[in-house]
């Protein structure tokens, strides 16, 4: 059994103004597909086939350099195609609004942190709110790593993730990334990001 | 002292349809000009006010550093492409690729390759080292192979940014154009 590119939820013009329908197009047909099909690909004779995503890049120490990255370019997309959704839904609420606000201080400071992440990672790579067992915190990981993978900086479950890559922007955006964090949390589907609070 | 964007040596559409005038509109217009921004502003006070921008490149690190070498990579890169200009290495710049690689072909298959698998942000270079020898590397987001006492022939910029207008996920297409025009009399004169 190999990965699979999975369909979106919604069409690629749904994310429109805030993510054009090319780059969508282009990033769920293109990236994603790449990543997927090169980490089926570089798993191949590792004995990891068929294991469960969470569980390879648990692993990445221990895998080629092929897996860690594709593996993460295959996890990494999934979440930010689910955490996305046309116009936004809802806002923090709940236990996970207690959360943000323990750990942050407000809704708006833990945004603040998110978007200074984001606009901060030098090169390619994400931004990320995590859940681990400090509560949530918010870091930043190169490429395609994230914090489920053994060699990850800041390590935990992403509940949120935003791809800082410039392929995620720059057709419609170009050099200006913070405008594209910004349009980011007019798309947020927080019904989504709570699931993955409550795991 | 400040550094200040250094100016181009051809006009923005000069590379089309290779790289397009939008994409060099923003490579040099806003990130490069991003970079010496940002430098110029995070030097302000510190002991490389007044360094010079390789001194910043070799003893820098953290914020400055990657501005400074993004600073030094894109004039570098900018300085070396010219749509009529020498089309193969010759002379002792072709007999050195020749003793490294075995064949300019070679030299151009391993180099594209370089390019082409740098993951994420980054650059591939050909320089000489301290032996006078030539190498290809690769470096990933500012990187530069001074900080390795190596020193820069030509490289190639695989930032998303260099092609993504143009060329969006196909950086191989990318990579195939930066060698119609590059100009190897400008590569040769950095030995």
């Amino acid at each position: 059994m190999s990965f699979e590119l999975p369909k979106l939820d919604y069409a690629y013009d749904a994310l429109e103004p805030q993510i054009d329908a090319r780059t969508m197009e282009i990033h769920h047909t293109k990236h994603h597909a790449a990543y997927t099909s090169n980490l089926n690909a570089a798993l191949e004779g590792t004995g990891y086939e068929g294991k469960k995503i969470e569980e390879v890049l648990a692993n990445v120490d221990k895998l080629s350099i092929a897996v860690r990255n594709n593996g993460g370019g295959y996890y990494n997309h999934n979440l930010y195609w689910k955490v996305l959704t046309p116009g936004g839904s809802n806002e923090p609420k709940g236990e996970l609004k207690d959360a943000i606000v323990r750990d942050f201080g407000s809704v708006n400071a833990f945004k603040e942190a998110f978007s200074k992440a984001a606009a901060t990672r030098f090169g390619s790579g994400w931004a990320w709110l995590v859940k681990n067992n400090k509560g949530l915190v918010v870091g930043s990981t190169p490429n395609q790593d994230n914090p489920l993978m053994s060699v990850s900086e800041v390590k935990g479950v992403p509940i949120l993730g935003i791809d800082v890559w410039e392929h995620a922007y720059y057709l419609n955006y170009q050099n200006r990334r913070p405008d594209y964090v910004e349009a980011f949390w007019k798309l947020i589907n927080w019904d989504v990001v709570a699931d993955y609070f409550h795991g | 002292m400040s550094f200040e964007l250094p100016k181009l040596k051809y006009a923005l559409d000069a590379l089309e349809p290779y790289i397009s005038k939008q994409t060099l509109e923003f490579h040099y217009g806003k990130h490069h000009q991003a970079y010496v921004n940002n430098l110029n502003n995070l030097a302000a006070g510190t002991e490389f006010e007044n360094a010079t921008l390789e001194e910043i490149v070799k003893k820098s690190s953290g914020g400055i550093f990657n501005n400074a070498a993004q600073v030094w990579n894109h004039t570098f890169y900018f300085d070396q492409f010219d749509k009529d200009g020498c089309k193969e290495p010759k002379d002792e710049l072709k007999a050195s690729i020749e003793k490294a690689f075995g064949s300019v072909d070679t030299f151009k298959e391993e180099f594209t390759k370089a390019a082409a698998t740098l993951f994420g942000s980054g650059w591939a270079w050909l320089v000489q080292n301290a032996q006078g020898g030539l190498e290809i590397v690769q470096t990933s987001n500012a990187g530069n192979p001074l900080s390795d006492g190596k020193k820069p022939l030509m490289t190639c910029d695989v930032w998303e940014h260099a092609y993504y207008l143009d060329k969006q996920n196909a950086r191989p297409k990318y990579i195939e154009d930066f060698w119609k025009i590059l100009d190897w009399k400008v590569v040769a004169e950095r030995m």
